[in-house]
């Protein structure tokens, strides 16, 4: 699938602050379900640079601003053709050994109502793709899809406990399901094109380590496995660790942000 | 009751003057005590003036007290530091081979000498420096090694320091004191001097400047300002060396360098020797509401723009955990068999070292895996049996947290007390520097239990510190 992704995303700062710095992740992962056709990142007044490969196969950049900043307009655009590979991610290069993403954070602190869902999920589940497939199910199951519930400070124990959340919660969740149950995994972002079902054009998910298959994609938001409507950017321990825009100001200011994602079948235009 | 163990003295025993404190038996013996007293308030109004002071928080009083000084030296021969040279350099390169190895291959891991989860599960283990190959292949550019004495051959690694260790501003400035306060003993005596450490920690810190660093570099000294309990030893070093002292908000980031901001305008800065943690090293890479780092310095680190001493990530080489596997990563990666030994270490996290734990608490000393400073830790021989049993349910409530070593016969020193002289138990903690050289200045930081029969040394809990002499050849 040809996929056509507009991204702007707006921060407004009012008064202005000082210090602006984005450490910035925005760039297709490399593997064999995706390959950029185009791609830019366009960010006005922002001094760039510092950019490499990090060991878990991302591309990072840095964009700091001079003086004070009233307005960053982040406009991320591009073409990406894409393949289904049932969230298998394939050819993708990395060092990060899978063992570190076992790793209990702010955000994925296993509760016992998360250790409980892990431990029931994978019971009878005869493999481990099985176990995979379970967690997902079973966090998919017990948070209903519910925007406004939850925001971004939301812990996976909370969405649990809540019952309602958005992909943010589902990946946290099923995160901290995983690696409760020793298995690593990870948090990751990207984009979706949906049509009908749930949107979230930018959206994130999960990945499960899983032995003899690698990292495996599992979004328990729409219940399926990372297929051609798909594109992925990065991964982290959870969603700031992971973010595509992690940024800092200095000041005591209101920051607003504003996002608008587009995510197109490049190929029925 | 457990039999009063015999501990070695090292100026000697039953009247007999070990060699290298040969010079010394009269000098403390024909010490008038009214000379002695003021001396020892000499001593201290030098510190005072000096400004050296270690900040305990916590515990009410003073919070800017002095270490107590102790004016005896303790001395090694030339002999005995050969052997302490040679395996404390064994040690530091081997703990950085191990640091290259496992945030790159991973070759240690995958040949079964220590478990992945060990390492990789490690909360110091840091994801995002996995495949940063740092200048020269160092991780640990100071490596602070506790050690201490058990016979006149004997000698055992407590811990490593790999990341931030402190203390050798006392080093420097216990012989100072002792320089000014007596001469005579050091033209009597052919002691090995200490004081070129600033020069060879520059040295050493100029030498791992990042490839892109043309010319002569450019080093800075982070700190986390003057709340840090080491704040006088950071701005210390910064004056010996010559270097900017800088805290976060000194320090930003424009494209591919770091710059600090001086009265002459923004100046590229090539090394930081930072003594402020991992976690807060960079808001956009680590904790998100630290104020100390410098937003977006782990990129620039990371992209080859800056050298960061030590490097972020080395931690997990100093976890007590990990420690245990020191001798077989000298053997993996030097091939060679460790100077220096470990001390035997149970770990409360396998069932089998727990159930000995539990069952010879009264004997052993007992650590949190990440403690430091001697807090929470468990002296068996030392403890009441509430102590011990209060003890004991913590280890219970969170085994993986505790490790676990025979009480060890720490030498004794001659030290001044109250009634004269008297033994009491020291520790020593050489700092070996690691860059396009492995270096190591002939002394240390000896640190001293002045509570008589006490086996802990931290200045935390009422250790004093003494100027460390090693013989010259």
């Amino acid at each position: 699938m040809r996929l056509q992704v507009n991204h702007r995303t707006t921060y407004k700062f009012d008064p202005p602050m000082r210090g602006v710095a984005q450490s910035l992740r925005l760039w297709p992962s490399l593997f064999e379900g995706q390959s950029v056709l185009d791609w830019n990142v366009d960010i006005d007044g922002a001094i760039r640079g510092a950019n490499f490969r990090d060991g878990a196969g991302d591309l990072i950049e840095t964009a700091t601003f001079l003086g004070t900043v009233e307005e960053v307009v982040i406009e991320v655009s591009g073409t990406v053709e894409t393949t289904d590979l049932s969230g298998v991610l394939k050819g993708h290069r990395e060092k990060v050994p899978p063992l570190a993403y076992v790793r209990r954070g702010p955000f994925t602190h296993p509760s016992p109502a998360i250790r409980d869902l892990a431990t029931e999920a994978v019971m009878g589940a005869e493999n481990p793709l099985a176990q995979a497939h379970a967690l997902a199910a079973a966090v998919g199951e017990a948070i209903a899809y519910t925007p406004g519930e939850t925001d971004a400070q939301t812990t996976a124990a909370e969405a649990l406990d809540a019952g309602h959340g958005v992909c943010q919660d589902h990946a946290h969740t099923l995160v901290a399901a995983a690696i409760c149950l020793d298995i690593p995994a990870r948090y990751v972002t990207g984009y979706l094109h949906a049509e009908g079902d749930i949107a979230e054009a930018s959206h994130a998910w999960a990945e499960i380590y899983v032995q003899g298959l690698g990292w495996v994609g599992f979004d328990a938001s729409n219940r399926v496995c990372p297929d051609e409507r798909y594109i992925r950017l990065g991964s982290g321990f959870d969603s700031i660790d992971a973010a595509p825009i992690r940024g800092v100001s200095q000041g005591a200011g209101a920051e607003l942000m504003d996002v608008d994602v587009t995510v197109l079948d490049a190929g029925q235009q | 009751m457990v039999e009063k163990p015999i501990y070695f003295n090292e100026m000697g025993m039953d009247g007999a003057v070990r060699p290298p404190y040969a010079g010394l038996d009269s000098w403390a013996a024909d010490m008038p005590d009214e000379f002695r007293n003021t001396k020892q308030s000499e001593a201290e109004a030098l510190f005072r003036r000096i400004g050296i002071t270690f900040a305990v928080y916590g515990e009410g009083g003073d919070p800017d007290r002095l270490i107590p000084f102790d004016m005896f030296p303790r001395i090694f021969a030339a002999n005995e530091w050969r052997k302490l040279d040679r395996g404390v350099k064994q040690r530091a390169k081997a703990l950085n081979a191990f640091l290259m190895d496992v945030y790159g291959r991973g070759e240690i891991v995958k040949a079964g000498k220590i478990p992945g989860r060990l390492v990789y599960q490690n909360e110091a283990y840091e994801k995002s420096v996995v495949g940063i190959k740092p200048p020269r292949g160092v991780y640990s550019h100071i490596v602070g090694i506790d050690l201490v004495r058990t016979g006149p051959d004997e000698f055992f690694v407590l811990e490593d320091n790999c990341r931030t260790p402190s203390g050798v501003s006392y080093m420097l400035e216990n012989r100072e004191i002792m320089m000014r306060m007596f001469p005579q003993l050091f033209r009597e005596n052919r002691i090995a001097p200490v004081e070129n450490y600033p020069a060879q920690l520059k040295r050493t810190l100029a030498s791992v400047a990042p490839e892109k660093c043309d010319g002569e570099p450019t080093i800075a000294i982070l700190t986390p300002g003057h709340f840090n309990s080491a704040y006088y030893e950071h701005s210390f070093l910064a004056d010996m060396m010559g270097v900017a002292l800088v805290e976060g908000q000194d320090l930003f980031v424009k494209g591919d360098f770091c710059y600090m901001r001086t009265t002459e305008g923004p100046k590229k800065v090539d090394v930081i020797y930072r003594r402020i943690d991992d976690a807060f090293i960079d808001p956009l890479c680590f904790r998100p509401e630290s104020m100390l780092g410098v937003p977006g310095l782990m990129n620039v680190y990371r992209s080859g723009g800056v050298a960061i001493a030590s490097a972020p990530g080395a931690g997990v080489a100093d976890d007590k955990a990990i420690y245990t596997f020191v001798p077989d990563m000298i053997r993996f990666y030097l091939g060679e068999e460790p100077i220096l030994n470990n001390v035997p270490t149970w770990q409360c996290s396998k069932g089998d070292d727990m159930k000995y734990v539990t069952e010879n608490l009264a004997e052993l000393v007992v650590k949190e895996v990440h403690g430091s400073g001697g807090y929470g830790m468990l002296v068996g021989p030392r403890s009441t049996k509430e102590q011990i049993e209060a003890f004991r349910a913590k280890i219970e409530n969170d085994p993986s947290n505790y490790i676990a070593q025979p009480t060890l016969a720490l030498s004794t020193c001659p030290t001044f007390v109250e009634e004269g002289i008297a033994p009491r138990h020291v520790d020593l903690r050489p700092y070996c520097l690691v860059g396009e050289n492995i270096e190591l200045v002939p002394g240390g930081l000896t640190r001293v239990a002045l509570t008589e029969g006490s086996l802990v040394v931290n200045s935390s809990q009422g250790g004093g510190v003494k100027d460390t002499w090693v013989m010259a050849e």
